[in-house]
C-alpha cells in the first residue's frame, strides 16, 4: 500500500519563535498504526494537527495522499480524516445519534444511508443503536462517550484516524478493555492510524509502528519490539517509565 | 381597595397601556437581539473591535435613562418624542446583555467541541450554526432575559416622552403625588418584569442541554407559538393607524397640562374629521418645545409666562397683553401660532385657609402683610429660590414671617396649610386642591406676579394645511375660567376621576 502520510524535514515553530517540531520526517503506510510517545508539551499534538491542517509547517513538507498539506482544501482535507480526542469533545446539544451523524450530514449523504451507517457503527463499537442513539452524551459513561468519539470519527469512513491520547481519561480497567475494543475494531476496518500517547503501555499494546519525540525531534522510529531493545538512554527512559508486564507479554510474541 | 376600583374605572386605558408597554419592550428586545447577537459574533471573531463595542455599550448603559430620552428629544430623524426615541432608548439599554452574553455564551464553548468541529471539516459557518450558537444560547438568552427585565422597567421612564405604556400612571400619580395611581402603573409593571423574568428563565433551562427529551419538545412548541404570537402582536402595532392625516397633540406631565392636552384632542376631534394622536405626559417644557419645533407634536398648551421666561429667556412684565402679544409674535417668528387664551391664568396663587381669610376679612395679599409676623410659611424649592418667587414678593408686600420659610414639596404644602402646620403658601392658582381642601387665594393687588395666560401654541404648518383646526381650537377661546379648571383639576386629583370622561362631560355642557 503506498504511503498514506509523510512528514519531509517538518519543522514548526510558535510565532514567538520557540521550536515545537525539529526536521521531523517518517512515513505512515496504508493501514498501519503509528503510535508517537514522547512527555506532555513534546509537540505530540502539533504532529496530528499539522496531519489536518489545523495548523501548517513552518519548513518542510507534510504530504497526505501524496499532496502536501497546503495544496489541499482544509474543508476536504479534514473530512477524510476522523479525529478522536481525550475529551471526546462529542457536542452536548445533539443526540449519540446526530453527534456520529456530523460529517455524513456535513457531506450532504440522503437520511437513510446516514440512519444506516449510524446503526452500523454504533453496533461496531458495541453501543446498541435502538437504545444509545436517542439519548445526550451527558447519559453516558465516560468509556461510552469515548466509543461514540470512535464512531463519529469513523462515520465517513475517512482513510486516516487521528487519535489524540483517546483513553487517557478512562479508568485503567477501562482502558484496557478499549484497548481490546480499538484492536478488534481495527482489524476489521484497517484505518491508517495516527495515535499520540505518553502511556508506553498503552502505545507497545497498540502500535505497529513506534515513534518517540524528545525534545521536538523523532529520535527513534521501529516496530515496539525493536524499540524494546534500543540502547538510546532517551528510549531506555521511557522504557523504564513501564508497567513491566505488557511489554513482556507483547515482547514475547 | 382603592387600586383595584381604579383598574376597574380605568380598565380600557390601563390594556391599553399595558399592551403599549408589552411591544415597546418586545420590539426594543427583539431588535437588541437582532443587532446584539451578530455584534456579539463579531467580537468574538475580532477581539478588538469587540472590545470597543463592548466599551460603546458599557458606557450607554451608565447614562440615566431619563437623561437619555431628553436627550432624544432633540436629536433630528431618530429622536422627537413618542414611540419612536423611546424604541432607540429602550434598544440601546437592551444591547449591552444580548451583546455581552452573546461573547460570553461563545467564548465559554468547550474547547473540546469547538476543536471537534473543525477537526470533522466543518466550515466556519457550520460551526457558528451547529456548534457555537447552539451551545451559547443558554447564556444567550439568559442575556435576553436581562435585557426584557431591564427593558420593563425602562420602558416606565418612556413616558416622560409621550410613548406611553404604564409609566403614564407613575408619572400622573407623583405629579398628583397620589399613591394609587403610582401603583395602579408601578404593580403591573413588576408584575410584567416577574412574568418575563419567568418565562425567559424558563425557555433558559429548557435550552441548556441535560434537559429531557419531553421537557425539549414542549419548549420547541412553545416557544415556536410565542414567537408566532409576538410577531404577530407587533405587526399589527406597526401597521395599526398608519393611514389617515393625523394631528398631533401633546401636553406636559401633571393633571392640568393632561386635561388641556385631552380637551384640545377632543375638541378637534369633535369639529372636524382629522385624527387625533394624543401624546400626553411629556417630561416637562423643554421637551413639550423641542417637540413642537421638531414637528414630533403639533399642538399643546402653554402658559404665556412660562413661555416668555422658560422659552424665549425675556424678561417678565407684569401686563397680560403685553405679555401675550411679546410670546405671540416670538412663536410667530419661529413658526408657531398662538391661538386666543383660554381664559384662565395659572399664575402664582398666595393661599391661606378660608377660615382665616373670613375671620379677618382678607381679600389681598397687602391684607394679609401685616398678620404674616405671626405666621409660618412653606413653598416649593423652585419658589423659594426664584428671584421672581419669594424674595421679590417678600420686598413687594413686606412680608416678614415668625420663622423662615420651609422649603416643602409643592402639593405636600398644600396639606400642610390645610392641616394647620403652617398658614401661608405659595400654590398654582388652578389648582384643585384649593377647592378641595377650602383654601383662599389672595389677590396679588400689586401686580407682583406676572401673568400665565393658557394658550394653544400650533405650528403654523399644521393650521395651513388645515384651517379648520383653528376654528376648531378658537371655539376654547375664553371658555375656560381659573374656576372652571380648578374644579376639572379638582374631579381627576381629588375625585379620581379620568381626565377624559371630565373633558368630555366639559364639552358637552359648552356644546349645549
Amino acid at each position: 500500500m503506498a504511503a498514506s502520510i509523510e512528514f519531509e524535514r517538518v519543522h514548526y515553530r510558535l510565532s514567538s519563535g520557540v521550536a515545537v517540531l525539529e526536521d521531523v520526517s517518517f512515513t505512515v503506510e496504508g493501514g498501519e498504526v503509528l503510535v508517537l510517545v514522547g512527555r506532555s508539551g513534546v509537540g505530540k499534538t502539533t504532529v496530528l494537527r499539522l496531519i489536518n491542517r489545523l495548523l501548517l509547517p513552518s519548513a518542510g513538507t507534510v504530504r497526505v495522499e501524496g499532496r502536501p498539506t497546503t495544496e489541499w482544501d482544509p474543508i476536504a482535507l479534514r473530512r477524510r480524516i476522523g479525529y478522536v480526542l481525550q475529551e471526546v469533545g462529542l457536542f452536548p446539544h445533539m443526540t449519540i445519534g446526530r453527534n456520529v451523524a456530523v460529517v455524513p450530514h456535513l457531506e450532504g449523504w440522503p437520511p437513510d444511508r446516514i440512519r444506516a451507517r449510524c446503526a452500523e457503527l454504533l453496533e461496531l463499537v458495541g453501543l446498541d443503536p435502538a437504545s444509545y442513539e436517542g439519548r445526550y452524551p451527558h447519559e453516558l459513561s465516560g468509556g461510552q462517550r469515548q466509543r461514540v468519539g470512535f464512531a463519529r470519527a469513523l462515520a465517513a469512513d475517512p482513510p486516516v484516524v487521528l487519535m489524540d491520547e483517546p483513553f487517557g481519561a478512562l479508568d485503567p480497567l477501562t482502558r484496557s478493555e478499549m484497548h481490546r475494543e480499538f484492536r478488534r475494531i481495527q482489524e476489521r476496518v484497517r484505518k491508517t492510524v495516527v495515535m499520540v500517547t505518553h502511556d508506553m503501555g498503552e502505545a507497545f499494546a497498540l502500535a505497529t509502528r513506534l515513534g518517540v519525540l524528545a525534545e521536538g525531534r523523532l529520535v527513534a522510529l521501529d516496530t515496539p519490539e525493536a524499540i524494546a531493545r534500543a540502547g538510546d538512554p532517551r528510549i531506555r527512559m521511557f522504557l523504564e517509565a513501564l508497567p513491566p508486564v505488557p511489554v513482556v507479554s507483547r515482547v514475547s510474541h | 381597595m382603592y387600586l383595584i376600583d381604579f383598574w376597574i374605572s380605568h380598565r380600557a386605558e390601563m390594556l391599553g397601556a399595558l399592551a403599549q408597554h408589552v411591544v415597546l419592550t418586545l420590539v426594543a428586545t427583539a431588535t437588541a437581539i437582532a443587532i446584539g447577537v451578530p455584534l456579539g459574533i463579531v467580537a468574538t471573531r475580532r477581539p478588538r473591535l469587540g472590545a470597543a463595542l463592548l466599551a460603546f455599550a458599557n458606557i450607554v448603559q451608565t447614562v440615566p435613562s431619563l437623561a437619555m430620552f431628553g436627550f432624544l428629544v432633540a436629536v433630528p430623524l431618530i429622536g422627537g418624542v413618542g414611540a419612536r426615541s423611546a424604541l432607540i432608548v429602550l434598544f440601546l439599554y437592551a444591547l449591552l446583555p444580548v451583546m455581552r452574553n452573546t461573547v460570553a455564551g461563545i467564548q465559554g464553548i468547550d474547547r473540546a467541541a469547538r476543536e471537534a468541529g473543525v477537526a470533522m471539516g466543518m466550515t466556519a459557518r457550520q460551526l457558528l450554526l451547529q456548534v457555537e450558537l447552539p451551545l451559547a444560547m443558554p447564556t444567550i438568552v439568559a442575556g435576553v432575559r436581562v435585557a426584557a427585565v431591564v427593558g420593563v422597567g425602562a420602558a416606565t421612564i418612556a413616558a416622560a416622552i409621550g410613548a406611553g405604556g404604564l409609566g403614564d400612571y407613575i408619572f400622573r400619580g407623583l405629579s398628583m403625588t397620589d399613591p394609587t395611581v403610582i401603583l395602579a402603573g408601578a404593580v403591573p409593571a413588576a408584575l410584567l418584569a416577574l412574568a418575563v423574568d419567568a418565562t425567559l428563565g424558563w425557555l433558559e433551562r429548557g435550552l441548556t442541554p441535560g434537559a429531557t427529551r419531553e421537557r425539549r419538545v414542549t419548549f420547541r412548541a412553545v416557544a415556536a407559538t410565542t414567537i408566532a404570537i409576538a410577531l404577530i402582536v407587533s405587526a399589527s402595532f406597526a401597521l395599526s393607524g398608519r393611514w389617515g392625516t393625523r394631528v398631533i397633540i401633546g401636553s406636559k406631565n401633571f393633571t392640568e397640562q393632561v386635561i388641556l392636552g385631552e380637551l384640545l384632542a377632543q375638541t378637534v376631534e369633535r369639529a372636524t374629521n382629522l385624527r387625533v394622536d394624543r401624546r400626553l405626559n411629556l417630561g416637562g417644557t423643554f421637551i413639550c418645545e423641542e417637540a413642537l419645533r421638531a414637528g414630533a407634536i403639533d399642538a399643546y398648551v402653554e402658559y404665556t409666562g412660562t413661555a416668555l421666561t422658560a422659552i424665549f429667556h425675556q424678561p417678565v412684565a407684569p401686563d397680560r397683553a403685553e405679555v401675550y402679544a411679546r410670546v405671540a409674535s416670538a412663536y410667530a417668528a419661529t413658526g408657531r401660532t398662538v391661538l386666543s387664551p383660554l381664559g384662565f391664568n395659572n399664575t402664582f396663587a398666595i393661599l391661606i385657609r378660608s377660615a382665616e381669610a373670613r375671620g379677618l376679612h382678607l381679600k389681598t395679599i397687602s391684607d394679609a402683610a401685616p398678620y404674616t409676623s405671626k405666621w409660618k410659611a412653606a413653598f416649593g424649592y423652585e419658589f423659594l429660590e426664584r428671584e421672581d418667587g419669594y424674595k421679590g414678593l417678600a420686598r413687594t408686600y413686606h412680608l416678614r414671617f415668625a420663622e423662615p420659610p420651609r422649603v416643602m414639596d409643592l402639593t405636600l404644602s398644600y396639606r400642610a396649610l390645610a392641616s394647620g402646620a403652617v398658614d401661608l403658601i405659595a400654590g398654582d392658582a388652578t389648582n384643585g386642591l384649593i377647592k378641595g381642601l377650602d383654601l383662599f387665594m389672595l389677590e396679588d393687588d400689586r401686580r407682583y406676579f406676572p401673568p400665565y395666560d393658557a394658550i394653544p401654541v400650533v405650528r403654523a404648518q399644521t393650521l395651513a394645511a388645515h384651517p379648520e383646526l383653528r376654528r376648531a381650537i378658537e371655539q376654547l377661546a375664553g371658555r375656560i375660567s381659573e374656576e372652571t379648571m380648578r374644579q376639572m383639576n379638582y374631579d381627576v386629583d381629588v375625585r379620581h376621576r379620568d381626565a377624559a370622561v371630565v373633558v368630555r362631560e366639559f364639552l358637552d355642557r359648552l356644546g349645549s
